[in-house]
């Protein structure tokens, strides 16, 4: 029953980091597929989101719903810098070029985030709640984090958001229409720079919720950011460009990594979890190379 | 009216391929050549050697390995800082086990090896393409930097998990270790250089290389015409990657001569090279050692700036130097995503034509 028990923990434990990668993958898919840019920097945004939203709140004592409020004002004038001065630039360049843009926009937001706020690691207390869960333990006797459950709903309830966001409304339309196709989107008068900036907003209030999740766990630090490079094998396991991958990648990640840690690292001298993500997305690419949902691959000569 | 080729009439098929076919360039690389063998090593000292000349000889070669295999075969490799750390481990382990074995021979085996590495994490290039490999790259750097830390062996059951680099001879000159002079470390690492750099330059136009660039352009139209994709991609995995390693073994015998896995081959290192190749020209020989130079050059005079010129403390600097970096390679990809080659290429164009307009 002790094994079941904790077998079960870890398995609940690695489903909501899980969560916390498919939220940055999220962030990934979203600009992938409006834009087919694959943004490095969403790692930095969550960090840069977290870093200015502690600053409000201490600086200058705004409650936490202003501050978010005010987070979520600046993600969207920063959304509206980046299409201003660097993509509107780089429109038709080959996406390696891209890639390293964002590469020097992550350098960038991380320079300017660590000059206006400091450097050193800071608590994000909004309020959410914190320690285990009674609840769960009284009723099922098993040791459940508080935080990672809000952060499972926060998740779930993005994700119908966005999803509703995208097939319902006008603009969600348009946003599938670049996904679709860049030329006939703008010959049928869909302005291709609104959208761009509608979507690194979007993708800009996806890294602030990211943000107040890891933040709130672990404190805003700047491992934060480098949580972009683990949402990369959930992308490659989801498929780049869609959704439901992105979710579904993360959790199997997050799940994969916990098991691997526990049962088989400590065969192996631990720290697995360092490149057991790659590993697996590595073998599965060469099983499925477009990822779980991606489209499938069709090369025309 | 200086660089003009006009009256070198050619009579040989040699003479019309050599690597210089213009007389000016010809002289501007003796030029270069005579300075950085003979001049640079008089005046050189320990400063100069370990902050700039070593680093970017060092970083130059890796940047032309991985030049190799991004701008020529066009797979996107983010394992440079994971293959980095393959040469100097083996580097390290033969010099140990092998006391008596010759530097240079030290250094070439591990570029081997490292080859071999390489070629294993490239397989998966040949199912996968773009983004997707880089992912697949990166779970090399990942995976072969914790097992150099993890497993004892590699850095022979020391307590710190650091190598560090015994002395070791080449001619009767003392190369690696503290008591090593400036000069002669410069020198043995310029030596390699120049002798890959002539080797890479020729590898590319050849027969070798037009592969390599037939299947970065289209690889299903280059395997129509009879293109080994297999031959092609692994191929110019192992050359890539026999670069890196050496690079990676110079960076440990002779630049620091003491490393430690996750801080000298980590993954900023890899995006530092996979920056000089993009920031010196995709594709590009020249291009290699532009971006090194200036990627290594470019903070050292920020820094100076900063601290010394304008008062800032280095904490602030520190960060401004980042948000330069970052402003700077948008900037630089927004102006002339060619690189710096493809800026001395039109600077040539318009030299031709000087002091006319057209």
């Amino acid at each position: 029953m002790g094994d079941f028990t904790f077998f079960l923990e870890t398995t609940i434990s690695g489903l909501m980091t899980g969560v916390m990668y498919s939220l940055v993958a999220l962030g990934f898919v979203l600009i992938f597929k409006a834009s087919g840019i694959f943004n490095f920097a969403q790692g930095v945004m969550c960090l840069f989101a977290a870093l200015t939203l502690v600053g409000l709140m201490e600086k200058f004592g705004l409650p936490a719903w202003l501050a978010i409020i005010a987070t979520i004002g600046v993600m969207i004038v920063l959304a509206w810098l980046i299409e201003r001065f660097v993509l509107q630039y780089m429109v038709s360049q080959s996406p390696i070029i891209l890639f390293m843009a964002t590469i020097g926009l992550a350098y960038v937001l991380e320079g300017v985030g660590d000059l206006m706020w400091g450097s050193d690691v800071k608590l994000l207390d909004i309020g959410l709640p914190q320690g285990a869960s009674d609840w769960m333990l009284d009723n099922f006797n098993i040791y459940v984090e508080k935080l990672e459950l809000v952060a499972g709903v926060v998740a779930a309830a993005m994700v119908a958001v966005l999803a509703v966001f995208f097939q319902k409304t006008r603009i969600g339309r348009a946003l599938r229409a670049v996904a679709d196709d860049h030329q006939a989107a703008l010959s049928v008068g869909i302005s291709l720079r609104t959208i761009w900036v509608i979507v690194w907003s979007v993708a800009g209030i996806v890294a602030l919720v990211t943000g107040i999740m890891w933040g709130s766990k672990s404190g805003v630090q700047f491992s934060l950011s480098l949580i972009a490079l683990k949402a990369l094998p959930v992308l490659i396991l989801g498929g780049f460009t869609s959704i439901p991958g992105a979710i579904v990648g993360g959790l199997i990640i997050g799940v994969g990594e916990k098991w691997a840690e526990i049962y088989v690292g400590s065969l192996v001298g631990g720290a697995i979890e360092n490149w057991f993500a790659y590993v697996l997305a590595l073998m599965f690419l060469l099983v499925r190379p477009q990822g779980l949902f991606g489209e499938k691959i069709i090369e025309r000569v | 009216m200086l660089y003009r080729e006009a009256g070198q009439f050619k009579t040989s098929y040699e003479a019309d391929q050599a690597v210089f076919p213009i007389r000016q360039d010809r002289w501007v690389i003796a030029v270069v050549l005579i300075v950085a063998l003979a001049a640079v090593p008089l005046v050189i000292e320990d400063y100069w050697t370990n902050a700039v000349m070593l680093p970017f000889l060092v970083y130059a070669l890796a940047a032309l390995g991985l030049n190799i295999l991004v701008g020529y075969c066009g797979q996107i490799s983010l394992g440079t800082g994971g293959f980095m750390a393959v040469g100097a481990f083996a580097a390290f382990k033969l010099t140990t086990m092998f006391p008596g074995m010759n530097l240079i021979a030290v250094l070439l085996l591990s570029g081997l090896v490292t080859a071999g590495v390489g070629v294993v994490f490239g397989l998966p290039s040949l199912r996968i393409k773009g983004f997707y490999l880089a992912v697949a790259t990166l779970a090399a750097q990942f995976f072969l930097v914790w097992l150099f830390n993890k497993v004892e062996w590699f850095y022979n059951y020391n307590a710190t998990g650091q190598i560090t680099m015994p002395p070791r001879e080449i001619f009767g000159f003392l190369v690696t270790g503290p008591a090593a002079k400036p000069a002669v470390k410069y020198l043995f690492a310029l030596s390699f250089v120049i002798v890959f750099a002539v080797v890479a330059k020729n590898l590319v136009r050849g027969r070798i290389g037009r592969m390599w660039m037939s299947i970065r352009d289209m690889d299903i139209a280059a395997e129509l015409i009879g293109v080994r994709p297999l031959h092609s991609k692994l191929s110019a995995f192992a050359v890539s990657s026999f670069y890196i390693g050496v690079a990676g073994g110079l960076l440990f015998t002779v630049w620091l001569g003491a490393a430690e896995v996750t801080e000298a081959f980590g993954i900023d290192k890899s995006f530092l090279v996979l920056f000089m190749v993009i920031i010196g020209g995709l594709g590009s020989v020249l291009g290699s050692f532009l971006g090194a130079g200036f990627l290594v050059l470019m903070p050292i005079l920020l820094k100076n700036f900063m601290v010394g010129g304008l008062g800032i403390s280095p904490v602030v600097a520190k960060h401004v130097e980042i948000t330069t970096m970052g402003v700077l390679i948008i900037l630089f990809l927004i102006v002339e995503p060619h690189g710096l080659a493809r800026l001395w290429q039109i600077t040539k164009e318009k030299l031709r034509l000087w002091p006319f307009p057209y």
